[in-house]
């Protein structure tokens, strides 16, 4: 049991962890197909898991409308909308599923005026937790937040056309603030990510780090 | 004013030639010079689909004068397919340093690449087929094709000979990790820097014990393929692992089916391995949505409705970042971010009360584990960062002093 539970996936780890830092310095058409193939299996077992994201959804949405939990509506409303998204995706305008994606359908107009708008909604949302997340950040209670505070004025003056009406140099300074010290913290925070994602590669080719396989050893 | 007359009837007589030379040779080929160097050669580090064509400029050179590339797979074919056309003062050497480099010299040479296969769409070529080339220069109706009939084979190369400064840093560094590993094995008690981050996950799990209420889990927007979610999953097992001890709740929302499935294994090999199988509920970890905002409206009312203790953000994040980080922190929830998603670091650093900034994500599965050979891992970053500003600093100073091959050197192709 240990051997299936381990050893395979830790063997199928290192071998397609290898062969796929190594594809990346094959230009081959060998290595190109290669590639093609993985990533195909990989669009063929994201294709299956989406019955299995289904189910999770549908059975936990279950669960909260029969033990009646709190904000059980919601879980109904899951549920209707699925169920009519599925109706009129399987009718396809007339022509059912079986025939190509119709255009304009009834399908189309639940993701445009449904779909579409309910998630500008949320994320309409984000401005107002800015300027709150701003609120909090931006009290000059330290040295460090005076500096961001100061930082944060100006970049912002120096992107909307007062900042250059009150002085020409707000933008420049603003340009320079992002182009000079917000560029050097992005680049080291990338480079410190770059090595930490080669530790963590190479300790599960190597089967240091089994974590992901579920427990620890 | 006969001698005027005369003077300007004598020098009529001569001009009308002039002019009228002018006017005819200004039309003929002649007045287009030539490139020269024509070469066709195949196109190093590709799949072996392209043939790479250099030549040397001509004076001629303008934006009317265009150079005329003709193919054909017989020696001594017509040439009458035309395989490019190109304006006579573009494509040069200089835009293909993985190439030629960054020779001064560059600026004086055309250089193309062409898809033989493509031009002869359609037919059946041998994989060993030879393809020859004619070159033209022609502007308006005036057109000189040159003699020179360049050859060339394309074939698939097996080394990415550009790509051998990746390798080789790729090499130093997994050399580095590998010795410290090693290291690590005889030298348990190494010294780690302390991350505030991870030192608190111990704190919000208790509170969360002690006040009863449930730990949220938060995965990226990212899949399975990702770094990030891996080094998430492996948190997640960590976390899992301390909960079952602690015997508090754990939630983990999912938006990637795939992601769901590793994530319900981690946390129930977590709960075994910890004894406690029977406290492991599928059910806690679970997808709420596959789109970004659903999945923002989905967990945002779970945070507000069961107000879970503590938070963990973990993993790579996008716009939606600051809308769950500002949700969970008006639910007083005790928060731990960790991303390597630098857009989002600063609206996670502002609503979170702790967060790993980019390699510390990575470095988390190892402080909190505590095992020796990975704990080799984190010296092993750390002394390779030492080496990237070292040589970070070095190129500063050369740049300085007009030295540019180091950053050569480090150019990615």
């Amino acid at each position: 049991m240990n051997f299936l539970k381990r050893t395979i996936p830790l063997i199928i780890a290192f071998v397609m962890g290898v062969l796929m830092a190594m594809q990346y310095y094959v230009p081959h058409k060998l290595s190109q197909n290669l590639l093609e193939v993985v990533s195909r299996w990989d669009r063929i077992i994201a294709g299956f898991a989406v019955f299995i994201g289904a189910y999770s959804l549908f059975h936990l949405h279950w669960t909260r409308i029969k033990r009646k939990v709190e904000g059980w509506g919601y879980s109904v409303f899951v549920y209707f909308g699925a169920i009519i998204t599925l109706i009129f995706g399987f009718l396809n305008g007339g022509k059912f599923f079986w025939h190509d994606k119709q255009e304009g359908t009834m399908f189309d107009w639940l993701y445009s005026y449904v779909q579409v708008p309910a998630g500008a909604t949320i994320f309409s949302i984000l401005a107002f937790f800015i300027a709150s997340a701003a609120y909090r950040t931006f009290r000059a209670r330290t040295n460090e937040s005076t500096v961001l505070l100061l930082a944060a004025i100006i970049v912002m003056l120096g992107r909307v056309p007062i900042g250059n009406y009150i002085s020409h140099y707000i933008p420049a300074v603003a340009d320079w603030i992002m182009a000079v010290p917000n560029l050097a913290a992005k680049r080291g925070i990338l480079l410190g990510v770059s090595l930490g994602a080669i530790a963590t590669s190479l300790k599960i080719i190597l089967g240091i780090e089994r974590s992901y396989l579920g427990g620890g050893d | 004013m006969k001698v005027l007359k005369k003077t300007f009837f004598i020098t009529a007589i001569f001009s009308i030639p002039f002019f009228i030379t002018t006017i005819l040779f200004a039309q003929l080929p002649a007045f287009l010079i030539p490139p020269a160097e024509f070469k066709a050669f195949d196109t190093p580090n590709d799949a072996g689909e392209t043939v790479s064509l250099t030549w040397s400029a001509s004076p001629s050179d303008a934006p009317d004068v265009f150079y005329i590339l003709y193919i054909d797979r017989d020696k001594d074919g017509a040439f009458e397919k035309e395989a490019m056309r190109i304006k006579s003062n573009t494509s040069y050497r200089t835009g293909a340093p993985e190439i030629y480099g960054y020779k001064k010299g560059n600026g004086n040479y055309h250089y193309v690449q062409l898809f033989p296969r493509k031009i002869f769409n359609g037919e059946t070529i041998d994989k060993k087929q030879v393809y020859y080339f004619k070159l033209a220069i022609a502007a308006g109706d005036s057109k000189i094709i040159l003699d020179t009939i360049a050859s060339a084979r394309a074939q698939g190369n097996w080394l990415h000979m550009k790509k051998a400064n990746n390798f080789a840093i790729l090499i130093i560094l997994s050399a580095i990790i590998l010795y410290f590993i090693v290291h690590a094995r005889r030298n348990p008690n190494m010294f780690l820097r302390k991350i505030g981050g991870l030192d608190a996950v111990d704190e919000a799990l208790g509170r969360a014990t002690e006040m009863g209420k449930p730990v949220l889990f938060v995965h990226g927007l990212t899949s399975m393929g990702s770094i990030s979610t891996i080094a998430a999953i492996s948190i997640l097992g960590r976390i899992a692992r301390k909960i079952a001890d602690y015997d508090a709740n754990l939630k983990v929302v999912n938006n990637d089916p795939i992601v769901m499935s590793v994530s319900q294994e981690v946390v129930k090999e977590s709960y075994l391995e910890a004894g406690r199988p029977d406290a492991y509920n599928p059910d806690n970890v679970f997808l709420v949505a596959s789109e970004q905002f659903p999945y923002v409206a989905a967990v945002g009312g779970i945070m507000t409705r069961e107000r879970p203790a503590a938070n963990f953000f973990v993993g790579y994040f996008y716009a939606e970042a600051l809308i769950l980080a500002e949700t969970g922190a008006t639910t007083g929830a005790i928060q731990i971010a960790g991303t390597d998603a630098y857009t989002q670091l600063p609206f996670f650093i502002t609503t979170c009360d702790y967060t790993l900034i980019g390699e510390e994500l990575y470095a988390a599965s190892a402080y909190l584990s505590r095992e020796p050979m990975l704990m080799g891992t984190l010296r092993a970053q750390d002394v390779g960062k030492g080496l990237l500003i070292l040589v970070l600093i070095l190129g500063t100073i050369l740049a300085s002093f007009g030295l540019t091959f180091i950053t050569h050197l480090f150019e990615a192709f």
